[in-house]
């Protein structure tokens, strides 16, 4: 009997983190943080297993009458993002350690007297139950039973965003609830139509593999197309749905904001790269200009946005909008290049995004406020948290040398050969970011030394550090050798194209032209 | 019998009527085997009217208790024995369908209704049910406050729920339209006087009672007429004969659109869908939370089945006629339900809201009319099945939800207010987080039961050629999802108003831990893992006619 892997690796922390909620204080953190590493562990050795040729797939029957199986699966691209999941959350327990305690006041307001914030215990459950439920979601080999993740996911988000944070974090968390619910729902009139349909031409069933090879043609496919990538536009987010995520990211701790934008919003790319395209090559073909349009508007407005931010994690927030532009741009291009970019975008982004969240947090929590107005020659004072944003800022603005780099050459390369005016016009985006990380350093970190109160004199503690190295080491070493992670992400952007029957467009060399 | 008199008289013919000489009158045949859980619901009914007069009064509720339990459990067995034997006939005369889906229905019924009398009989840690003492007192009177100094209790509510169940299962089983009619009034009449019977507030409990019984009473009157007039057009009062002389005649006449329209306001009363919901909020809030469980859970299983009954067998060849009826009431029903209810600030009330919205999106269901008559592939979940999927999904987080309410209270008596609720997830996790289960069940979030029933329920409706109906449910359980989860904001998010008195979670007995504990477990289970369940009732879903 074979053992089951990946029901192992997502079970873990949900059930473990049902448990830290029960437990008090110091023992519910380190029985937490211990789980996320037990938990990495074993998703590492997953994907070193399933990247080597193991297949880890499980398959049962599950709800027979609806045809809904409980089938798990192992390809490179959903063990790319578990193994985003899985080294993201033991950094953002490590970063949130001592969340809900008193004294850690989050800008603006923590203890409001209205909704205290809730203990930290339920933090570190709800983060581990959180991870657990991502992981089904990138795993599932089985539209229902990716819904069924998808929209579970809400709640310890919801949660998350609500329970601790700034002073109006509960209208920020409710929105987020409003638009993710309406985006789940929609999809869900998508999966009950796609069961339908399937249906329709001998029995029903929601299995991903049984699916891609039945044809959902003419006006069907398009209306279940438009269901599915409305749900994950909203989660990507795509302008003009991505409202709710600078206000999450505003009012919610860092550590929230990175298992939001890091990891729940990677389920909204991923759907469109598995579900959108996958299952509906043709009406994804009819929706592209749309959608190309819609992701280089996402790519524009995410830098001006983040240009003009006077907000510290707002602007963290759309210089994420932005990102997530380049990640659909790579995905509908439909090249091996441009998706293989994208994938990689997908990992890679996480982690310059969870550093630019903590490093902030970091220097949010030690002033008290989020306004860069407030903020002024901090490199004086802490050098080595300066050191580290400019880092992590470079690495998100895609500075060659970092993995962001790799990444969105390869997706504004692959496109070229395709979509070029759209990738033009994208690459302003990339200007843009210069812009915006370079603007926030020199206004926060540079200049005279500003003596608000408090003033950030202390650097980054032993406990910051130790929490940011993993990130900062991980792009730089995948900013100047991509190769180990692009050799495993390649071959899921391949498969995707043979299952497309596309080719990748080649090189025209114009005869005549002097 | 009366057919054939009522026929001859109508013929008018000169000949004065002659009655058949000898006059012999046949006993009637009766199947005792596989009616057994009817007759023993009504026996012990009886002889718990006669505990009444018989036992001492101290000595009353322990014996009514038990012998109400025990009858639900035997009933219960009978069912299950009747059932597992698959001895289905149309018994009594052909005045009942002892089918698959009656026995499901049984079945259902009686487990809920074990599960309510644990709720009747709770006491909240003091000696007092959340019945008055002295039902016939004057409220704030010298008579009442004696009584209730005397901790008197009225131990009538036992045989009265135990007439009501009886009621039920013979209205949901019945396959003559006067049979159904006699069953509608057995379930109801009880009804009326256990939602009259609270401890507080008497004047609202009352209220709600008379105001039941009277519109009650009307929707009673108008099914009357509804089966006169089907009677009319088709000359018998058996579904299957209606649907016969249905299917016989070219297009639908008249009168039998009328008598069609005339049975479904009776039924659709009961279920409580809109424009015949009024009384749900009312009774829901001023009934005593017991009965409210029980009228919320068994009537919606009793009311929707009949429904069903009456439309797919008896009015069968209707179906393009009551189709476009019933969706358009089921949208009117799920817009009522969703957006009354988001404003709301009564659990109550909250939950009244939530049944009528529940309504609507198994009204979703059953205007699919996916079965096998209508091209259903065999073995897949058709209207029938996953409405009663829906049903347990709703019964379980109903009751659930209702022994909470009985827990929370404020000097004495339940807090309703959910205002009051605030921060009771920080006192007591445990509740807070069973709170949370029941409100996503209902809500329809995934990895609980209430989810599954919506996904089949709207699968159905879809299939059964009514895309935008599903489409339109998807939409209201998306609206409705915001009330449920509002619940669950101010359970966990809120802090009491330093004004506002402390709730407290009083002590329940250990039935209704036990109670509160299956319909937790088995929502997240059957949400988790519902094939075996959903197998059981695709397996049911065949109507004898």
């Amino acid at each position: 009997m074979t053992v089951p892997v990946l029901t192992i690796l997502a079970l873990l922390p949900i059930v473990a983190g049902a448990v830290v909620m029960f437990l008090k204080g110091a023992t519910a953190r380190y029985f937490g943080l211990a789980v996320s590493l037990v938990t990495f562990v074993v998703g590492l050795a997953a994907f070193l297993a399933a990247s080597r040729g193991t297949d880890l797939s499980e398959k049962h029957q599950w709800i027979s009458s609806i045809g809904a199986w409980y089938a798990l699966s192992s390809d490179p691209l959903s063990m790319t993002m578990v193994l985003l999941t899985v080294a993201l959350v033991p950094v953002v327990l490590g970063a949130e350690w001592r969340i809900g305690r008193t004294g850690d006041a989050w800008a603006g307001g923590a203890d409001t007297g209205d909704s205290p914030q809730l203990p930290g215990s339920i933090f570190f459950g709800l983060a581990l139950m959180l991870e657990g439920l991502a992981i089904y979601c990138f795993v599932a080999a089985d539209v229902l039973l990716f819904y069924l993740f998808f929209e579970a996911t809400l709640l310890p988000m919801y949660f998350l965003i609500s329970g601790w944070g700034g002073a109006r974090r509960r209208a920020a968390a409710l929105k987020f609830l409003i638009y993710s619910l309406v985006g789940g729902l929609i999809m869900l009139v998508a999966v009950i139509g796609l069961g339908v349909h399937s249906g329709a031409s001998g029995h029903t069933t929601f299995l991903l593999a049984d699916l891609v090879r039945m044809n959902f043609d003419g006006a069907i496919g398009r209306y279940l197309f438009i269901g599915f990538f409305i749900a994950f536009a909203i989660k990507a987010p795509m302008v003009p749905v991505h409202t709710w995520l600078p206000d999450a990211a505003e009012q919610a701790t860092p550590g929230s904001s990175v298992l939001l934008v890091g990891i729940l919003d990677k389920i909204g790319t991923f759907g469109m790269l598995r579900l959108c395209l996958g299952l509906f090559p043709q009406a994804s073909a009819w929706a592209t200009p749309v959608v190309l349009a819609l992701a280089v508007i996402s790519i524009l407005w995410g830098a001006v946005m983040a240009a003009t931010s006077h907000h510290l994690m707002r602007l963290v927030s759309y210089t994420s909008v932005s990102h997530f532009g380049f990640m659909v741009l790579g995905i509908f291009a439909v090249t091996t290049p441009s998706i293989t970019g994208s994938i990689f975008y997908m990992f890679n982004h996480g982690f310059a995004t969870a550093a630019l969240f903590l490093v902030l947090g970091f220097l949010v929590r030690r002033r008290g406020s989020a306004d860069i107005k407030d903020f002024g020659g901090v490199q004086a004072g802490a050098p080595v948290l300066a050191g580290l944003f400019l880092v992590s800022g470079l690495a998100t603005l895609g500075l060659p040398g970092t993995s962001s780099f790799a990444s969105e050459f390869l997706v504004l390369a692959g496109a070229w050969g395709r979509h070029p005016v759209y990738v033009a016009v994208a690459t302003i985006g990339m200007v843009g970011a210069a812009v915006y990380v370079l603007r926030a350093y020199r206004r926060t970190m540079t200049g005279p030394i500003d003596e608000g109160t408090p003033p950030v004199r202390t650097d980054l503690g032993g406990r910051e550090k130790f929490v940011l190295a993993p990130l900062i080491i991980v792009l730089l070493v995948f900013g100047f050798f991509p190769k180990p992670m692009l050799d495993v992400i390649e071959p899921a952007a391949r498969a995707t194209m043979s299952q497309l029957n596309m080719t990748d467009p080649q090189p025209v060399v114009k005869e005549g032209v002097k | 019998m009366i057919s054939a008199l009522l026929t001859a008289g109508s013929t008018a013919s000169p000949i004065p009527l002659e009655l058949p000489v000898p006059l012999e009158i046949t006993a009637p045949k009766l199947e005792y085997g596989i009616l057994a859980p009817l007759m023993i619901m009504m026996v012990a009914a009886c002889l718990s009217v006669l505990v009444e007069a018989f036992v001492p009064r101290q000595s009353r509720r322990p014996v009514q208790i038990g012998l109400t339990l025990v009858a639900l459990v035997a009933a219960l067995i009978g069912t299950l024995n009747s059932w597992s034997g698959a001895s289905y006939q149309l018994a009594a005369q052909q005045t009942l369908a002892l089918d698959a889906p009656s026995y499901a229905t049984w079945a259902l019924l009686l487990i809920f209704s074990i599960g309510v009398v644990v709720l009747f009989a709770e006491r909240n840690g003091s000696t007092e049910t959340a019945f008055v003492a002295s039902a016939s007192s004057v409220p704030g009177s010298a008579t009442e406050r004696e009584a209730t100094a005397a901790h008197q209790e009225q131990t009538e509510v036992y045989p009265l729920m135990l007439f009501s169940v009886f009621g039920m299962m013979m209205f949901a089983a019945s396959n003559e339209l006067i049979v159904m009619f006699v069953a509608l009034e057995i379930f109801s009449l009880p009804l009326y006087l256990l939602c009259g019977l609270g401890r507080r507030r008497r004047l609202i409990s009352q209220e709600a009672a008379l105001k039941y019984f009277l519109l009650g009473a009307l929707s009673s009157a108008v099914f009357l007429y509804g089966v006169a007039l089907l009677y009319g057009a088709s000359g018998s009062f058996e579904l299957a004969s209606i649907d016969s002389a249905m299917t016989a005649q070219p297009g639908s006449s008249r009168i039998a659109l009328a008598g069609m329209g005339l049975v479904c306001v009776g039924l659709l009363f009961k279920v409580g869908a809109v424009p015949f919901h009024t009384w749900v909020p009312d009774v829901y809030t001023g009934a005593p939370s017991p009965v409210t469980a029980f009228m919320s859970v068994a009537t919606k299983i009793a009311g929707v089945v009949a429904m069903v009954r009456v439309l797919y067998v008896g009015l069968g060849a209707l179906r393009w006629d009551w189709q476009p009826l019933v969706a358009v009431l089921a949208v009117a029903t799920m817009a009522v339900g969703c957006l009354v209810g988001l404003v709301q600030t009564d659990m109550k009330r909250l939950l009244a809201y939530s049944s009528i919205a529940h309504a609507g999106f198994m009204l979703v269901g059953i205007a699919g009319a996916y079965t096998v008559q209508t091209g259903m592939t065999q073995g897949s979940s058709g209207s029938f099945s996953s409405v009663m999927v829906y049903l347990i999904g709703y019964g379980l987080a109903t009751i659930g939800m209702f022994v909470i309410i009985m827990m929370v209270r404020k000097s004495g008596g339940e807090s309703n207010e959910i205002a009051s609720w605030a921060g009771l997830g920080r006192r007591h996790p445990w509740l807070g987080a069973v709170v949370t289960l029941f409100m996503l069940s209902f809500a329809g979030i995934p990895l609980t039961f209430g989810f599954i029933g919506k996904l089949l329920v709207l699968t159905a409706g879809w299939r059964g050629g009514w895309a935008w109906l599903s489409l339109l449910g998807v939409l209201f359980s998306a609206v409705a999802a915001f009330f449920y989860l509002r619940v669950v904001a101010v359970v966990f998010f809120r802090s009491p108003g330093p004004a506002a008195e402390a709730v407290e979670v009083s002590p329940i007995s250990t039935g209704s831990w036990l109670v509160l504990v299956i319909c937790a477990l088995a929502t997240l289970g059957l949400g988790l893992y519902p094939q075996p369940l959903i197998d059981v009732f695709d397996h049911a879903a065949t109507f004898l006619r």
